[in-house]
Order: C-alpha cells, then structure tokens, then sequence
C-alpha cells in the first residue's frame, strides 16, 4: 500500500485553529482508495463522487444525476454497492473504496468485465462502470439468484442505451443461472445472429 | 451547498448537545436524503453532525419484541432471518424500497424522517410554504398524482413517502428517542405529523433528540401480514400508493386489524374504517374488496390525484389477499 | 476477409469497462476552474434587478457573469443553417440581454475554483423579473402553419394526394383517433458538459458531449467571430444522446466566455436539472387521424393533423406525419401540421424525430381500424403494404418490410396468441399481444475520411464523426479491415476530433451509410495509390516508405433522386396487464427489420434493443410534467421522470431480415438507430387494448390512466 497526500484544493473561510467548528472548514480526511491510501484535506460540502473524480482523478465513476437516482456513480465500500454521489468525503473517513479502476488485475480484466465486453452488455459505456460495480457487488453479496433477482437488483443503475438483455446475459456468464424460460427463445436467437459465438 | 461545519459525532450525548443548542444543525445518517436537500440548497445547516458511528445499529430480539436499531442499514434488516420469518412485512417493504445501493447506505430512523418528493418542494424554486413558509403551496392546484387523500391543509398537501413507516405503523412499532431531556418512546403513529398551518415541522422530535431504536412489539411477529406497493416502474421508485395490513388471527377468524396507507398522507395512514369491518369475521377473498373499499373511507381528492383512490382500495385488497394465501397456507 | 457481417464485441469495449474511455467532463487539464449557472424562474418576463453581491464574495468565486456585465458576441449568423437547427427564428445568445423566454434559461453564471464553490454561489444571485403574459399552455387554438422554409425542409403544413376527405365520407369503415404524446426527454447518462481553453494565441479548445464536433467548431466561430480554424473540439465518447447532442446549445459558448473572462480553463457540467431546459426535448405532440377503408381492409382514406409544440424563439418542426404519407399504400391522403409557440426551451430531434411520434399515431389508429373492420391488425398492414413510395411513386431502392411482417410473427407465435379469457389470464394478470409496423427515412451525406497505413501493418482510420453507442469505432474497423485485407486488430479509429476529415451529424441514422462508404473509399484510394489490387501485399508496395495517408469521400449519388430509401420493421408485443392495478409489463418484443447490410449483427441487435427498451418508456412510463401555472417541467431529475429500469424490460428479440441495398450506398447499409424506436410504443399501446378492451389516447400508459379509462367504461 502506498501513501499520497494530497492537500489544497478546500479552502477554509476561517482560520484552520477552529478546523472542525466554523462553517466551510476543511476537514481531513483519510480513505483507502483500490489499495492506496490517501489523505486529503476535503471541503465538508464535497462528495465522494466528486472528491474521486476531481481530486484523485479517478473519473471512472461517473455522475449522472447527483442524487442517487441513475447508478453511474456506483463504487464499493467496505465490500458493498454505494452510489457516491451521496456520500459526503468528509464522512468517509477510513473507508475502504474500490472503484472501477482497481477492478482489474494486472492488467487482465475482472471476469465481470469480460463479460460485459463478451455479452455487447453496452453502448455509450457511460453507464458501465457503474453497472460492473453493481454486478460485482451484486455477486459478492450472493445476490443472483435467478433473472428476476437480477432484474431487481440491478435496477438501481440505469441505461438509458437499454442495454439490460445484455447485462443480464454478462450476470448469467459469470454466475452461471439459468435463463428463465421467456429468455431462451430470445437467447438462442441472438446465439444464431452472433454466428454461434 | 452552502458551507456548513462538519462535526463527527462518536457518543450521543455530543450529538444532543449539538442538536439542542443549535436548530440550524441537523444530524447526518446515511445521508441519501439528507445529501440530496443539501446539493439542491433546500437544506441549508450551518452544521452537519454525522451520527453514523453512533452505536445504534444492532438488531437484537428480546423477550417482548424486536428492536432495530435506528442507524441499521436497510439492506441489513430487509436480510435479516428473524425478520423475514416473522416480521414479513418490513422485509418487504425495505425490499421495495430504493435500490441496493440506497439500501447499503440508508439507515431505519433517515428513512422515517425522509422528506416529501412533493416536487414543487423538491424543485428548490417553486412557491411552496414547507420549504418556503409562506409562500403558498404550488401543489394543491398542481397537476401532481401526489398530494394527499386524507389530513391535507390548506398550506400543504404533500405525502411521507417511506416505505417502511407504512409496514411498521400495521405492526404497531414504536420509535424510541434520546434527547435533551433524556429517553422516551413514540408510537409510529405519533411521529410524524399533519401539516396544519406549520407544513415544516413534520415530526413529534425535539430539537436535539436522535431516534436510536425501533420497537417492534412480539405481538407483530405471530400475525399474518403483507405489504403491497403500486408504482409506475417495476422498480426503483418510490409508492404511488401502498397499504400494509397485519390481522391477528384466532382460528381463522380476526381478532384485530391494523391497514396502514402509504403516500396518501403526511404521514402514514391509518384505515380504521377498514380494520373495524374486519373485526371478528373470516378473511377470504370478498371481505379483502370489501375492506379495500372501506379503506378509502374519508379520502379527499385533490388536483389530479382522484386515481388514487380506487388504486389505494385495490392495494388494500392485494395486501389482504395475501394474508388470506398466507392463512391457507399458499406460500405463492 | 470478412469482418463486416462479423459479431465482432465492440472495439473501444475495454477503454469503457474499465473507465478508460474519457467523457467530456472526465478530461484532467490543469487550472481547470468551474461554472454554474442560475437559470431563471419565471417563464417569460424581464430581469429587474440582479444582486451578485454575495455571490461574488463567496469563497471561491473568480467571476459572476450576468446579461449586465457579459460582452456581447457577434453571433454571425449562419447560411445555409445545418439540419440539426430549426429552420426559422434565432437561437438563444446566453446573457446578451434581459429577456427571459422561459423557465430555466441561464440568467446568470458563476465560476468558481472548485464546482461546490460555483454551485454554492450561484445559490446566491438574487435576480428579480418584472413577469409578462406567457403561453405555458399547449393550446391547439394557437396552431399555425409552419413557415416557408420549415415546409421546404420536409415538414410541410398541408399536403394532399387524391380527394381524401371525399374518400374518407365515402369510406365502407371508418376510426376517428385522437391522440396525445407528451412532452418526453432524451435523458443520456452523461450530462452535457463542456470544457473551455483558450491559448495564449486566442484559439480554443473545447472538450465537449457532441454528436457533430464539426458543427460545434463552426457555429462557436460564428458566435465568437473567430476563424474556426482556431477552434478544435474533441469528443472521443460520447455517454449517449439520442439527438440532445446534434445541436451547439448556449451551454458550449457559455463555457467559452467563462474561460476568456476568468482566463482559465472552464468546465460547465449541466445538472440534471438543468439539462431538461438548456438542451433539446421530444416535443408534446397532439394528433387527430381519420382512416377510412373499404370492406377488405383497402384504405381508402387517410386525414392526419399533427400539432407540435415549439418554443416562442425558434421554428422547431418535426417529420412528424411524414410515415402517414409513406407507410401505406392508399391514394387518398391529407395531412396537417401546425405548431404551438410556447414560453419553453426550443425542442430538438429525440430518436426517431417525428417518425416515432407520427407512427404512434398511425400504428394505433391502424389497430383501431382492425378491430372496426374484424380484420386481423397483421392482414391489415399486409393488405396495404407499398410496394412503390406512395408519395413520389418512386421504387424504393430496397423493402423486405413482407418478410419483417412474415418472420417476426412466426418468431413471436402471433397466430398461435391467447385469445380466449382462459389462455390469456395468469393469476391476477392477463395477457395481451399487439404489433406494429416500422419505418424510417434512410438518407445520406457529404463525408470524408482518412486512411493511414504504417510499415508495421497496422491502419488508422481517421473522421470528425463520434460515436454515441451504436458502435461507429467497432463498425469503421471493419469496413477498413475488409477493405484493406487486414485483420481487425491491426486497424485503428480515431473520431471524434474537428482535427479530423470533415464529417456529418452523427445523426438520423446516417452514419454508416454516409462515413463507411467514405472509408471504403479512402481504402480504394490507398490502393489506387499503391497500385496493389484486391488481395495484394499493401504493406510490401509502401516500399520502405513509413506510411502512406489518402483521404477517401462519399456523397449521395443520382440514387437520392430516382429512388426512396428506407429501413423498414415489423414489432410484436406481448404485455401483461394487472388490470386492478393498472399495471403494464412487457413481457416480450419481437422485431424483424430490414435495414440493409448488417456490418455487425451483435452490435446492431444491441441498437434494437435499446430502441426497444425506450419505446418501452415512451408507451409506460416517460412523460416530462409541465406545469401550466408555472411553465416548468417539474419532474426534472431521474428519480421523477422514469426511464425504464432493468425490471421494467421482459425478453427482447431482434433481428434482422435478409437485406442489402447496393443501389442506396455501395456498402449496402441502410441505417438503424432510429428505426428501432418506431413502433414499439404503438405495439405495446394495441397489445393494452388487446389485454384490457380499453383503448388509451395517451401515452405513457399509467396505472392511473388504466383506471380512470375503466372507471370512464363503466368498469
Ligand atoms: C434514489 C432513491 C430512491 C429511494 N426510494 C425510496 C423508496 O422507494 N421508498 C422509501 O421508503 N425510501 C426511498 N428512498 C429514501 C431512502 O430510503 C431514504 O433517503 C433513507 O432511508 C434515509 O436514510 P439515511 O440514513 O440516508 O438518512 P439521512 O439522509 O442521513 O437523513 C435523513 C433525515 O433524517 C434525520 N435522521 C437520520 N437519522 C436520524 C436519527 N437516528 N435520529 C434523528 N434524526 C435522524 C436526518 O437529520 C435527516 O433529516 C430513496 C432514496 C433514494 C436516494
Ligand atoms: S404540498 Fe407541501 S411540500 Fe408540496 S408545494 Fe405544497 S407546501 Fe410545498
Ligand atoms: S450520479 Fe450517483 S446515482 Fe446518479
Ligand atoms: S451504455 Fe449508455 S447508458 Fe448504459
């Protein structure tokens, strides 16, 4: 694990002796991000989502709507699904993050994203990083029961390219349920259009 | 966003202080709503005092209920073995609720205090007397399937759009408070309030007082009982109407009832027209309409909400309904 | 080789799943300050006073900008106007004046160091506005015709073949159908966002969401007076947009004079909020549609009106009853458009612009005329199929719209559908099948593209077009790889970038029609250049040369006039309704559809899909809610306005007839993205009908809407 510090970017509008009192004071902050650690001096109003982005330049995660309505934001904490456009960094002190960039190993994509890219389970992308954070943590949760499980669960992170048929059939890849009957039809036949691949 | 101070908070007693001496605080939770009135400048504290690490989360059964603590997780309780097997309708109704996500971060007490999606409340800009006292209320002639069938008034119209208030008021819950002036309990029913001429203050709490359990009395657990919710989605989205019902049955006939009405007041609502009639009588598939339609007893439409009102009757009749399977042992 | 007609996952797929690929906000450049914008809330007024005291001493602030201290640009006007842009009034020239148009225009903007701080500020402007009368309203009274220029671009206000009305009086059936689509948003997961940067030789830089970097260069360099050879625009992904990014909105000049007055680097990222009313929007559409037919099924008469809603300060006209005039054969036909100028934001093309609107109309009046006539609703559209354009009498270049029909309807089982109340009812549901017929425009453009071959073996492709989702890095791969024999992994695109070949709209499903033909031809020329035929080494005959470049152009051809182009599907729904609750589930969509050559069956289905699950939402669930009162969309967040959800979408199938029109482009493509919304809603609407009896004018389809119709049956 490495160490950054990153200071700066928050600028108190008092003097930092009252540090944690005065309206706007910058607070600091350490968080555990894909296995490094950072500690960083954040403006309380800043978000996780932002504080990401904008000062660890991770814009991976990406913000769709700010208030937890879309998904595109969606990242691990302490192991299980958030979206972090509502998470305040100031709050998240000690916190392990995993983001889509600490997803891959060495280099090699994570089995979800393979699937991803293997099942079509997108278009624009902009949503994707977030729906891979959702599936992983679906997964890690035991979550994937069946389709309709899957349907429910992943229906907090949005794609408006409608992308769903596929992202289900990355789930089925890597979690090995069965489609449902209504599915099969529609399966096979993507099966022929995609030559038999 | 306006600046504000923010102070972590690691016992309660620093977090009643806070609370208690200045009503420009205001406790940070999960914060999935709390963020949200923030980023859109409705809610403009001077300080945010996260009570996250406060330890209220445990979820514990004792001899005479079940108690959830205030900063579990939704996620958690709606997981909960105990829970599912016998406190069935708030599995469900946190089933229902949000999306997983929401559901790792939201905790039991932020979701009882949520605020209205009323959305001239939530625009930020227009009239509105429960962001803006005085300025008048945009939704009693608005277009909005929202507004309330029962205890609106003339200032506020907005419906609580929780879930899980609506299952725990069938089970009789209680929410337990410390504050300024110590400990004490308040019936679900009592917690929130109706708007009146104050549409801002929305709930029973004091100043500084930090909800830390949820009561669930024993007596809950030994009912039948369903929550059903309508909404547009399949999912994600909050109720356009629920209803909770939980029966206590003794061989079959009903010894009490309790419906609970979701989103169609400022609170969750209580259908006691509907409960009396289902006293002493057998549930089966015509009392469950019956009662569905005894539950708009007393509903008032306003705007463009009329709908609701046929659909609250049959969300009612659905929760019976599965009551009625539950009692004959159709688990489908 | 064959890579074109290949499943092949999509190119830049790696780059998105592991959040590689760069939006327009995710760009890292140095000094990067932020903007936020205070947008107005009346709808239509003037600017009385405006107080930025406190704003700008708000930690952070660098500049509050307002139509009071804002240099006025020269905004040089454009001619010819690109498609993309309405064809009369003028656009909106951000903080010139004190006029507020509508709710939600920018009246003033902050820019900040960090974007908490700008946003933080921009809550404290105090503007207060003297309001004037405002049409809020959707008011068919106001309907006027469409002006000169709008009707000579395709969107006239009245148009007639035969003696329709004579025909309709005269008609064996008639139906009588009125019909509303309200106001819908596009929606995309990214937010516009616009990067500003200026050198120090006054050129700019601008990182930006568009579909069209070329159009964004130019109409800045209008706006600015600046040469537009001094303006690049990068745009390497783009997080969908479905047409909100055709246009150059005021946010993206915005950006710019943050930039030059702060002299810093300037991101303008839109809130969601904001993006309801400072991009584009499918415009409230109302319809009447009288269809007459003989005993058989034969039309006999059509009579469509249509009015649109626009804003009060351009001409924004859709193609709205362009398929009534196309789809059917039937020699009586009048249609009607007018227009409603409302105190709103200028709408914009939304996927599918007016087709998809127009055939929501059409394909549900159509079912009503089956049920009038006792007729299955599939015999009907067979009945009537055109087997020429029944507008122009031209041939179509190319139509397998009979084996869409055939095969989409012995793939979803139409003749073997539940008919009877026991079959089609499933516990508290019952079960309802609909179709509907597909149609859209294919046309193409004036492109140029580049290849560069390399001593190492590898290409690079090289075109200002963009990719939104369909896959336009993935397909100009293959139709490179195939036309240069190499293996796709040694071909590389790049686009999105105005230091690019010159390139048209990513837009109006044109794009592979339009751009794969220019890169095909920039391979002949390489080729050509080399002097190596078809199956030769290229690499041996570079001759020790590093690389060799040619530039390659498509333009439309003699076809456009002797032939009509189109792409052409049939769609089958199956729904099952709660009728207490009034709630609707897809249970499954079929579509067939014939869009010429396939470049990539496995990217291609993903485009139909997607269509399939927004027409999901146009027919279930999307409905922008605007307040007469107010002037304001009031569900402007993602919370309130629904976009379907994973658990909104049942079993999609799409796929794709035999097909290929070499007379239309030599690549044979026709064009899918639009395609694939039209239909889908009117199928999901007559599968309702077919579930429930009661016929919905409206859409979305809500449980409310269910049951006041039922309540209004008497049931
Ligand atoms: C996209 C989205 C969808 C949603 N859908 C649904 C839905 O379908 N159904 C539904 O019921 N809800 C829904 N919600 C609401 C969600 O359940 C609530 O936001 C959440 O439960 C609030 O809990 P929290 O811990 O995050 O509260 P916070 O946001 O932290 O706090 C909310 C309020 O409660 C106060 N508060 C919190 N805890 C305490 C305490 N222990 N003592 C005193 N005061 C306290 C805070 O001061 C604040 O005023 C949705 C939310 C989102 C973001
Ligand atoms: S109903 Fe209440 S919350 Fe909604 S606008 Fe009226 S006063 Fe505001
Ligand atoms: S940006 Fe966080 S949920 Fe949309
Ligand atoms: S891939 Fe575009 S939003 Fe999901």
């Amino acid at each position: 694990m490495s160490e950054t510090t990153t200071g700066g970017a928050a600028r108190p509008s008092a003097s930092s002796s009252a540090s944690d009192a005065l309206p706007g004071a910058a607070h600091e902050v350490r968080l555990v991000v894909n296995g490094e650690v950072h500690t960083l001096a954040v403006d309380p109003r800043a978000t996780l989502l932002d504080t990401l982005r904008d000062r660890l330049g991770l814009t991976g995660a990406k913000k769709g709507c700010a208030h937890g309505s879309c998904g595109a934001c969606t990242i691990l904490v302490d192991g299980r699904r958030a979206v972090s456009c509502l998470m305040l960094a100031a709050a998240c002190d000690g916190r392990e993050i995993t983001t889509i960039e600490g997803l891959a190993t060495n280099g090699a994509l994570h089995p979800v994203q393979q699937a991803f890219v293997d099942q079509d389970a997108f278009q624009c992308g902009y949503c994707t990083p977030g729906q891979i954070m959702s599936v992983a943590g679906l997964l890690a949760e035991g979550r994937a029961r069946d389709d309709a499980a899957v349907r429910d669960e992943l229906s907090g992170n949005i794609c408006r390219c409608g992308a769903y048929p596929n992202i289900l059939a990355a789930v089925r890849q890597v979690s090995g349920i069965e489609p449902t009957p209504a599915e099969i039809g529609a399966d096979a036949r993507l099966r022929d259009a995609a030559g038999g691949a | 966003m306006q600046p504000f101070a923010y102070h972590k908070v690691r016992d309660a007693e620093t977090a009643i202080a806070h609370g208690a001496r200045d009503p420009q605080t205001i406790f940070l939770a999960g914060g999935t709503d709390l963020v949200q009135l923030l980023e859109d400048g409705i809610s403009r504290p001077q300080g945010v005092v996260d009570i996250s690490a406060l330890p209220f989360d445990a979820i514990a059964t004792t001899i005479d209920g079940l108690r959830i603590g205030a900063l579990a997780k939704l996620a958690d309780v709606a997981d909960h073995a105990e829970i599912r097997a016998r406190y069935p309708a708030i599995a469900a109704a946190l089933g229902e609720t949000a999306s997983p996500m929401v559901r790792n971060m939201a905790t039991m007490g932020g979701n009882l205090l949520q605020r209205t999606r009323c959305l001239y409340f939530r625009d930020g800009v227009s009239p509105c007397n429960k962001r803006a006292p005085g300025s008048g209320c945009s939704a009693r002639l608005g277009h909005d399937a929202q507004a309330a069938l029962f205890g609106a008034s003339e200032a506020c119209v907005a419906t609580h759009p929780s879930d899980l208030a609506v299952a725990l008021l069938a089970l009789d819950a209680e929410v337990l408070v410390v504050g300024p002036s110590g400990e004490r309990s308040i019936p679900l029913d009592r917690l929130h309030r109706l708007p009146g001429e104050t549409p801002w203050i929305e709930s029973d709490l004091e100043p500084g007082e930090v909800i830390t359990a949820i009561f669930v009395p024993r007596e809950a657990a030994g009912r039948a009982q369903a929550y059903a919710k309508l909404r547009h989605r399949a999912s994600f989205e909050w109720p356009l109407v629920s209803a909770a019902v939980s029966l206590a049955l003794v061989e079959g006939t009903i010894e009490d009832a309790r419906i609970a009405l979701g989103a169609v007041a400022h609170k969750p609502w209580r259908a006691e027209t509907a409960e009396r009639l289902l006293i002493g009588r057998r549930i089966d598939d015509a009392l469950a309409r019956e009662a569905g339609e005894a539950a708009t007893d007393g509903a008032r439409p306003i705007a463009e909400n009329a709908a609701k009102i046929p659909l609250m009757a049959r969300i009612v009749t659905r929760a019976l309904q599965d009551c009625a399977r539950q009692q004959a042992g159709d688990p489908s | 080789m064959n890579a074109i007609g290949s499943p092949i996952s999509r190119v830049d797929g790696p780059a998105k799943v592991t959040g590689a690929a760069t939006y327009a906000a995710d760009f890292a450049i140095a000094n990067l300050a932020h903007a936020a914008l205070v947008q107005a809330s009346v709808p239509a007024g003037r600017i009385a006073a405006i107080d930025t005291r406190a704003a700008e001493a708000a930690p952070g602030v660098l500049a509050v900008m307002t139509h009071e201290n804002t240099r006025r640009l020269p905004w040089h006007p454009r001619d010819p106007r690109p498609g993309v842009d309405p064809k009369s009034g003028e656009r909106l020239h951000p903080l010139e004046d004190d006029l507020v148009r509508y709710d939600g225009q920018p009246v003033a903007m902050v820019v900040a160091t960090s974007e908490v701080e700008a946003r933080a500020a921009a809550e404290l402007v105090r503007v207060s506005y003297a309001p004037t009368a405002a049409r809020t309203r959707f008011d068919p009274a106001y309907g006027h015709e469409p002006s000169a220029a709008t009707a000579k671009a395709g969107r006239p206000g009245d148009t007639a073949r035969g003696d329709p009305e004579d025909a309709f009086t005269r008609s064996e059936v008639t139906v009588d159908v009125p019909f509303v689509q309200p106001r819908e948003q596009h929606v995309a997961m990214e937010p516009h966002a616009t990067i500003a940067a200026w050198d120090d030789e006054g050129g700019l830089t601008l990182y930006d969401k568009s579909q069209w970097v070329d159009n964004v260069r130019t109409e800045i360099g209008l706006a600015f007076g600046i040469d537009e050879k001094r303006i690049r625009v990068i745009s390497p992904f783009v997080g969908g947009a479905f047409g909100s990014g055709l246009r150059t909105w005021p946010h993206v000049a915005m950006a710019a004079l943050a930039a030059e007055r702060v002299g810093r680097p300037v991101r303008l990222a839109l809130t969601r909020r904001a993006l309801f009313t400072n991009t584009g929007y499918r415009p409230r559409t109302e319809s009447r549609i009288r269809l007459g037919a003989d005993r058989d099924g034969t039309l006999s008469s059509i009579v469509h009106e249509a009015i649109g809603q626009t804003s009060t300060y351009e001409e924004y006209a859709e193609t709205t009853l362009t398929p009534t005039r196309q789809l059917y054969a039937c020699e009586n036909v009048a249609t009607h458009y007018r227009l409603v100028d409302m105190n709103v934001n200028t709408p914009s093309p939304m996927r599918g612009p007016g087709a998809a609107t127009g055939q929501l109309f059409l394909e549900t009046a159509m079912d009503e005329l089956a049920q009038a006539l006792g007729m299955d609703p599939l015999d009907l559209r067979l009945k009537n199929l055109a087997e020429r354009d029944p507008d122009s009498g031209k041939p179509w270049s190319s139509k397998a719209l009979r084996a869409c029909y055939e095969q989409a309807a012995e793939r979803f089982g139409w003749a073997d559908r539940p008919r009877d109340d026991a079959a089609r009812t499933v516990g508290h549901e019952r079960i309802g099948s609909g179709m509907a017929s597909a149609f859209y425009p294919a046309h193409r453009s004036k492109a140029r593209a580049s290849v560069t071959l390399y001593a190492n073996g590898g290409a690079m492709v090289q075109a200002a077009t963009s990719d939104m989702g369909p896959g336009t890095y993935t397909a100009l791969s293959q139709v490179a790889a195939d036309a240069l024999g190499l293996p796709l992994e040694q071909v590389r695109v790049e686009i999105g970038d105005t230091a690019l070949p010159q390139a048209p709209a990513h837009g109006g499903s044109i794009t592979m029609a339009t751009l794969g033909n220019a890169v095909a031809n920039a391979c002949s020329r390489l080729r050509e250049d080399l002097g190596v035929e078809n199956g030769g080494d290229l690499v041996a005959a570079l001759g020790g040369r590093d690389s060799h470049r040619a530039e390659g152009s498509s333009s439309p051809g003699k076809e456009a006039q002797d032939y009509e182009s189109a792409a052409f599907g049939a769609i089958f729904a199956e729904v099952r309704v709660d009728p207490e609750l009034g709630t609707v589930r897809v249970a499954r969509l079929v579509g067939g559809y014939d869009v010429g050559r396939v470049v990539n069956p496995k990217l291609a289905r993903s485009q139909c899909i997607g269509g399939m699950v927004q027409g999901i939402g146009m027919a279930l669930t999307e409905e922008a809610l605007f307040d007469e009162r107010l002037g304001r969309v009031m569900n402007a967040n993602l919370a309130e306005y629904l976009a379907p959800v994973c658990a909104d979408v049942g079993a999609l199938e799409a796929f794709f007839v035999e097909s290929d029109d070499r007379i239309f482009n030599p690549l044979g493509v026709k064009g899918l993205a639009e395609i694939a919304l039209c239909g889908v809603a009117a199928a999901i609407v007559n599968a309702v009908h077919d579930a429930t009896g009661l016929r919905l004018h409206r859409v979305p389809v809500t449980p409310e809407r269910i049951v006041m119709a039922q309540a209004a049956r008497g049931g």
